[in-house]
């Protein structure tokens, strides 16, 4: 018997996207249309392990016949819908979405929204210097994570990825309400006193770098954090049986940060705290 | 406050060298300490033992088995796969003539019931789990064996704390209700087993009340789990080290075996059996022949023809017996007639069951050389020590995971000071003793491999590369296979079928080391999530979890012997004695401790585990000891 | 699950609250003492994870006894519902009524909210304060749905049981009697003195309120009662849903969907079970007309939801009733306990086979909870956030599964569908909104309270029935989500699209009249105030637009013109995204009440 795993073939749908007919798998997203298409729709709150959560309304499109704005990332594509991406009303919510954000929160780490703050011509400063911010000190409880809430945009990735998506730890939960709503663990307590296990997929789908590996964090304060002299190779992790590929970030062979790929059949991105953190061994050099 | 960071090992970055036992080691060249071991080796022929490692590369183990086999003409070649998983290899073959878990990871996303036997997988397969908890959500019902409520059985629809040492009472009361509850897989028990008949009277005296007056648990939970399992459409049986650690390990493998063939929960998606393998390579270890009795490939050593196949490939003459395993290794330590021993990548002084007897019969032979990455507890003892790269990120080549996927692993960083690849050192001490081997690189190893073995032959690293990994049996560089193995065992075709899976006709053999008056307590061993083994590696990094070694007894225990979290008692066996602190943990029973052995330095903790070794795997009985928990004169309080 | 817990210890008193609920603990594993047969066999699993749903009562049963969450009880009531301490806790931090730091058993509420506001509500909390000492803990709020008798304050002590009292209109004395006496408070009114139309015979909907015994099933009986599902199980559950499409009903909530198609929708689903769920989570600031129903004709409600169940196919319905509603809570409950005694609900319904049964769940102090799908996570036990959709809550609602949800009015108006028949009823209001409306009226009027009037009577006949005051300077319709109207769109039909024609909403029925006493920049911060405080966080245009919205209205209260003419374009610009890219009705209409007042009254023009 010799099988090639395909999985059960789905039906291809068709609709109008940008003016443009576009066919896709049934059960796409409009987001995975737009990507298949080319189209750079932002995205901050999204992750590709993660079932969306829609919370940053970045990536937000029309379709034809919906009152308000769509999130691409949930909207499941129909045939026939109508979508826009690249409306004046569409951008321009993105535009507010990021301009609230960085009003309120620290993006310097958050990858790609430099850009995006361009292209929308967003202007954060305009809400005025006594625009309420986050403003918290970096929450260094353990030797290895780093919370920085100041950096910290709600996205729900982590506490997704803590929870039942994942890791079924349910270290984390949104605590409190609108404006001052935060992720902490039970009593807002220090890391070291809750259900945490450390395995590191918090980190592994954190947008902003909020939360962040403390080698990195301690590196990044030394100024010495330096990606693109870094390189990323893929292993397979040597505690236990079960074989979960390792991506080794290193930089003057150093290991400075353990992630998994994400399509990878073993972990999907997932680590334990061995395989996250366990490395350490081979670089007691001396 | 109590020092979490147990011992760090530093990087070995020279080879050592040393004139006698008695001197300190002293830095040496290559050539000088290649020479050494070559001559330490080349004087004890005919006495060598090979320590392979399972957890360096498949082509490492490769090289190490061709080394012991080509160069050293024995077949006393194996590892520590031995201290834990070789039960499950010789029960899995014994039954279906192959070694591996039959499913995949994510066939138990998609199964109905979900067995898991004296495995504590949260802790110890932390991500195989997140594809159980994948199954829980999508609707399985998961059932946990094991003697303490771990984070494990705490998922579970029906947690069974059973008696440590009572798991064949278990299986076959379990086995017998199935039975009479008509629930038996009678088409498949006729096609595709033999000894049934010799089953079913094997089990008949197991009623469900016995097996409650040995394991402790209440009847009606077993017959729940039985019901649950026979009855699943699809079922996963899953066990770890609580089934394997035990003096009759093979039995018990086989027993949990009979029950997937008993209902025909074998050879189908989503329905199998997954030992879970504790180190990274333990499976392709023994796949690479890095054991006394197989040659790469998992092949038959006593089969003539396939003896033929290798001796023409390597040039050789292989003897044609098996060698001798781990523990009769050991044994023959004692003896005198193994004298030289090659160990690479293992840690025997520390995680051997009897660590004192293991250290004393180290020390007997005439010639040691270790070849590690640190200098351990083992490395110490030796006569020349090598420095070796780390297996997962110095080193280029494959390694074979749970589901028996062969994965590349790949060099990440560059080796510290003069430390070389398994491979190499090896080579060049088969070349010092008179075999030239060419290999450019770990890819020419892995292409004789996959030359010599028909399950590896379609995996080229490109494919290795392409699929993210593939799963054996791969014959063909075109196909893949499906997930799951013995896929035969449904044919109805019985010359497709091919050999029937016999039922193991196994009898309860308690734990050899009894509890009485002066052992009252079971101490029962395993794994912390954050640590890993003797520790060498997982010290390296500061866990906030990380609370050092304990002795952990339940609140009953605690109380009874007057201790408190965190004071230090005096723990004895019938072998040793450790001085360790208490731990309280409410998912232990009165008479039930728990200690791991993470933290040798600290407290060796195999100085009390038992050198009762299964007779058919030689692997240990770390689970099951008989302890004496004593309260200190004066009460000494670690936090 | 692998729980962690921290080593807090419940008290006895909150071990014996969770325990009133949940009934005494099972095993060791779940809090009660260890024994043999524990340490042999434990049960969990999906049993164990599937109580999640009694998560809120139980913080209301901890909140109720001591006052405040600690942590020893709820890791309690976390053991003894397989709940992870971090999502409890998650949880408990998202309903204002809770308070996970200590504080006193007694809390007075006091709203200041618009009405309250407008009738004196500052210097009421300034004088309680000053009156009561540190045995009471003064809790400045949202509209607590009194509106009628403003300003208004809600004294609640914890305890065994649990013991409240109203005071409203409140003075500061009377205010401070109920803090410091609950039990010796006076008795409310009846409910009827909130319908100053009580006894006239037109009324449909409000009819039996004032007439008959609210406690009395017999009561009810006698005046009609349980006709309406007599004659539901004449025509069967197809003939109840084409007579609810017939009479032209829509949602009374605000949405105006047609009640007839979301019925069909939910009982033509494959999947099984199907939930009936009730929205009584009345927070609209200025909308009491669920409260005056339940607590004047509550088993008007139980026999709707009845009928509703029984036309959907359901089986089991949860009414969702604001925690701030005290005696509509004990009104409720008894009418339930009643009907259930004597067969009204049940396994078999009138004897005629059909098996309901309804639960009351309390909500806590949120205002999105009222949002349909922030009900559902509120009911499960999560936070109550909105979900995305599609999914609709017809194809997957409470507990994933097919679930019709309708409001307290909308389901009182099938009772007079069913008695009167479709067309009579559609006979009623105008040819796209039919039927009888509830009006909440109050502010500068004379006699505030619920009106019943068909639809299509203006706002001018609705204000004159409840006796404006003279200088009215605007009304504000369907309270905080709502919008402005001036004193010369009186003669607005109050229909749904005749709000839609001129422009503004029809919404929850609010109409909230004021004059000059307030000045209108301290009207719009409060109702900024409320959304800022009410936004559940969960999407980045409702959490943040909400705060910089109030922030600009906090830089122009006192500016006017080109002095605020920046933040007035900055305020349209976030209300734009606001309204667009929000997940829930909250964030979309965050904006609406404020652009109304500078568009349609020239507010700091």
């Amino acid at each position: 018997m010799t099988v090639t795993p395909l999985g059960i073939p789905r039906r291809l749908l068709e609709f109008t996207l940008d003016g443009q007919e576009v066919r896709v798998p049934e059960g796409s997203t409009v987001l995975d249309a737009c990507r298949a298409a080319g189209k750079d729709v932002p995205t901050l709150c999204q992750g590709d392990t993660l079932r969306p959560k829609n919370a940053c309304r970045v990536c937000v499109v029309e379709v034809e016949g919906s009152r308000t704005l769509v999130p691409a990332c949930s909207r499941r594509a129909e045939p026939g819908m109508l979508v826009r991406t690249d409306t004046e009303r569409a951008r321009h919510s993105r535009k507010i979405v990021l301009e609230l954000l960085a009003s309120s929160v620290d993006l310097s780490t958050t990858e790609r929204v430099a850009g995006w703050i361009k292209e929308y011509e967003a202007k954060p400063d305009r809400f005025g210097p006594d625009a309420a911010r986050l403003g918290e000190e970096p929450r260094v409880d353990n030797d290895l994570y780093v919370r920085d809430y100041d950096k910290c945009i709600l996205c729900y990735k982590c506490v997704d990825a803590c929870g039942d998506q994942w890791q079924n730890t349910f270290a984390i939960s949104v605590s409190g309400r609108g404006f001052d709503a935060r992720i902490a663990v039970e009593q807002d307590a220090p890391l070291t006193d809750s259900a945490c296990v450390y395995c590191g997929n918090c980190i592994e789908v954190c947008p902003t770098g909020a939360l962040s590996f403390k080698s990195e964090f301690d590196m990044r304060a030394a100024g010495t954090w330096d990606e693109t002299k870094q390189t990323e190779t893929t292993t397979v992790c040597a505690y236990c049986g079960v074989g979960c590929n390792l991506t080794l970030h290193v930089q003057d062979n150093e290991i400075v940060k353990v992630t998994s790929p994400h399509d990878n059949p073993v972990t999907h991105g997932n680590l334990c705290i061995k395989g996250r953190f366990g490395y350490q061994h081979v670089q007691n050099r001396d | 406050m109590r020092k979490r960071q147990p011992k760090t090992y530093t990087r070995l970055t020279h080879p050592l060298v040393r004139d006698s036992r008695d001197e300190p080691f002293r830095r040496a060249s290559w050539e000088e300490a290649l020479d050494r071991a070559a001559r330490g080796l080349d004087r004890n022929r005919g006495a060598f033992g090979m320590f392979s490692c399972a957890r360096a590369t498949n082509e490492m183990n490769y090289v190490a088995q061709k080394f012991a086999r080509v160069v050293m003409g024995t077949n006393n070649v194996d590892s520590c796969n031995r201290t834990c998983h070789a039960p499950s290899v010789a029960g899995l073959s014994a039954a279906f003539g192959s070694g591996g878990g039959t499913s995949s990871y994510e066939e138990i996303e998609h199964t109905d019931v979900i067995v898991m036997w004296g495995s504590n997988a949260r802790f110890a397969h932390p991500i195989f789990f997140q594809h159980v908890l994948k199954g829980i959500r999508n609707g399985a019902r998961m059932y946990a064996v094991d003697p303490r409520r771990t984070s494990t059985a705490e998922w579970a629809e029906s947690w069974l704390g059973l008696n440590v040492g009572t798991d064949i009472p278990m299986a076959h009361a379990i086995g017998r209700e199935i039975i009479h509850a008509g629930l038996a897989n009678d088409a498949f028990i006729e096609r595709a087993t033999t000894g049934f008949e010799e089953y079913r009277a094997l089990v008949e005296p197991w009623t469900l009340s016995l097996a409650e007056k040995v394991t402790g648990v209440p009847a009606r939970a077993i017959r729940e789990l039985a019901h649950a399992y026979a009855r699943a459409e699809r079922a996963q049986l899953c066990w770890t080290l609580g089934i394997t650690e035990h003096h009759n390990g093979t039995d018990n493998v086989r027993a949990l075996i009979n029950l997937s063939l008993l209902t025909g929960q074998v050879g189908r998606y989503g329905a199998g059996l997954q030992p879970l393998r504790g180190q990274n390579n333990v499976q392709g270890g023994g796949d690479m022949g890095a054991i006394p009795n197989r040659l790469p490939g998992f092949q038959d050593i006593l089969d003539a023809d396939t003896r033929l196949k290798f001796e023409s490939a390597w040039n050789t003459v292989i003897e044609p017996h098996h060698g001798l395993n781990l523990t009769e290794m050991f044994e023959a330590m004692e003896a005198g007639s193994l004298r030289a021993v090659y160990c690479v990548g293992e840690n025997p002084a520390q995680s051997e069951a009897d660590s004192e007897q293991a250290v004393r019969r180290l020390r007997q032979l005439d010639f040691l050389l270790v070849q590690d990455i640190f200098l351990t507890r083992t490395a110490e003892l030796a006569d020349v020590v090598l420095p070796a790269t780390a297996g997962w990120a110095e080193t280029e080549g494959t390694t074979t995971n749970s589901e028996r996927r062969v994965q590349r692993v790949r060099r990440a960083v560059t080796p510290p000071g003069e430390a070389r690849e398994d491979v190499d050192i090896i080579c060049e001490l088969a070349a010092r003793l008179g075999h030239d081997w060419k290999y450019a690189d770990s890819e020419a190893v892995w292409n004789e491999l996959r030359s010599l073995s028909p399950d590896h032959h379609g995996m080229t690293y490109e494919r290795l590369e392409e699929h993210q990994g593939i799963q054996w049996p791969c014959p063909s560089t075109e196909d893949l296979e499906p997930t799951f193995l013995h896929g035969r065992l449904w044919e109805k075709d019985p010359a497709r079928r091919g050999m029937p899976a016999p039922f193991g006709i196994v009898r309860h053999d308690p734990p050899v080391d009894l509890t009485d008056e002066e052992y009252p307590v079971r101490l029962t061993t395993g794994r912390r999530l954050d640590s890993y083994n003797t520790g060498v590696q997982s010290g390296g990094y500061a866990s906030p979890l990380r609370r050092g070694e304990y002795v952990e007894l339940s609140p009953e225990d605690a109380e009874h012997y007057g201790v408190v979290v965190g004071e230090e008692v005096q723990v004895s066996s019938r072998r040793g004695s450790v001085v360790a602190p208490v731990w309280i943990d409410p998912a232990l029973r009165p008479g039930l401790a728990f200690m791991t052995m993470h933290f040798p330095d600290e407290v060796d903790t195999n100085q009390l585990t038992i050198e009762a070794t299964c007779p058919i795997a030689g692997t240990a009985e770390f689970k099951a000891s008989a302890i004496r928990i004593e309260k200190l004169p004066v009460a000494t309080i670690v936090r | 699950m692998d729980l962690h817990f921290g080593d807090s210890k419940p008290t006895d008193d909150e071990r014996a609250a969770v325990d009133a609920l949940l009934g005494p603990p099972e095993s060791s594993w779940e809090g009660a003492d260890r024994s043999d047969a524990d340490l042999r066999w434990a049960r969990g699993g999906r049993a164990a994870r599937d109580r999640r749903d009694l998560l809120l009562p139980g913080l209301h049963a901890l909140s109720d006894r001591v006052g405040w969450i600690s942590e020893g009880g709820l890791d309690y009531l976390c053991r003894r519902l397989t709940v992870p301490p971090a999502e409890a806790y998650g949880v408990a931090t998202f309903y204002a009524m809770f308070s996970l730091r200590p504080r006193p058993a007694t809390v007075l509420h006091v709203c200041t909210d618009l009405a309250c506001t407008a009738a004196g509500a500052a210097d009421l909390c300034a004088g309680v304060e000053a009156g009561l000492g540190p045995g009471v803990s003064v809790q400045r709020g949202p509209c607590l749905g009194l509106c009628e008798r403003a300003p208004a304050a809600l004294a609640v002590r914890a305890g065994d049981p649990v013991r409240t009292a109203v005071s409203a209109p409140a003075t500061v004395r009377e205010a401070v009697l109920a803090a410091t006496a609950p039990d010796s408070a006076p008795e409310e009114p009846p409910a009827a003195t909130a319908v100053p139309q009580a006894g006239d015979p037109g009324l449909v909907l409000l009819g039996r309120v004032g007439l008959v015994d609210p406690s009395s099933l017999d009561d009810y009986r006698a005046h009609g009662g349980y006709t309406a599902l007599r004659r539901a199980f004449e025509l069967g559950p197809a003939g109840v849903i084409r007579e609810v499409t017939d009479s032209g009903l829509v949602g009374r909530g605000g949405a105006a969907f047609p009640t007839g198609r979301k019925w069909q929708a939910t009982a033509s689903q494959p999947d099984h079970p199907h939930y009936l769920v009730c929205n009584a989570d009345e927070s609209e600031p200025g909308t009491f007309k669920d409260r005056v129903l339940l607590e004047g004709d509550p088993y008007a409600l139980v026999e709707a939801m009845t009928i509703a169940a029984y036309a959907t196919g359901a089986h089991q319905g949860y009414v969702y009733l604001r925690g701030e509603y005290p005696r509509a809570l004990r009104r409720l409950e008894h009418a339930i306990a009643q009907a259930r005694a004597r067969g009204f609900l049940g396994d078999d319904v009138l004897g005629q086979g059909h098996a309901f049964d309804i639960e009351i769940r309390r909500g806590a102090g949120a205002y999105i909870c009222g949002e349909e799908t922030a009900l559902f996570n509120s009911i499960e036990g999560y936070r109550g956030e909105p979900r995305s959709k599609p999914p609709f809550p017809v194809e997957k609602g409470l507990f994933g599964k097919p679930t019709v949800e309708n409001n307290v009015e909308t389901l009182v108006n099938v009772l007079p569908i069913l008695t009167m028949g479709a067309p009579a009823y559609a006979a009623i209001g105008t040819g796209k909104s039919t039927g009888p409306k509830l009006f909440c009226v109050s502010g500068s009027v004379d006699r505030p309270g619920v009106y019943e009037l068909p639809f299509g009577a203006t706002l001018g006949e609705v204000l004159e029935l409840a006796g404006v005051r003279p200088g009215l300077r605007a009304v504000l319709l369907g309270g905080a989500a709502g919008g402005f109207v001036r004193p010369d769109e009186l003669d607005i039909p109050l229909t749904f699209e005749g709000t839609r024609e001129a422009g503004t909403t029809l919404g929850s029925g609010v109409v909230m009249a004021f004059d000059d006493s307030v000045p209108l920049p301290r009207l719009l911060l409060r109702i900024a105030e409320f959304f800022r405080d009410e936004s559940c966080g969960q999407c980045v245009p409702c959490r943040v637009g909400t705060v910089r919205q109030e922030e600009a209205l906090h830089r122009i209260v006192e500016r006017t013109g080109a002095a605020a003419a920046d933040d007035i374009a900055l305020l349209r610009e976030v209300g734009r995204a606001l309204r667009d890219a929000s997940i829930c009705g909250l964030g979309q209409t965050a904006w609406n009440a404020v652009e109304s007042a500078i568009d349609r009254l020239g507010a700091y023009a």
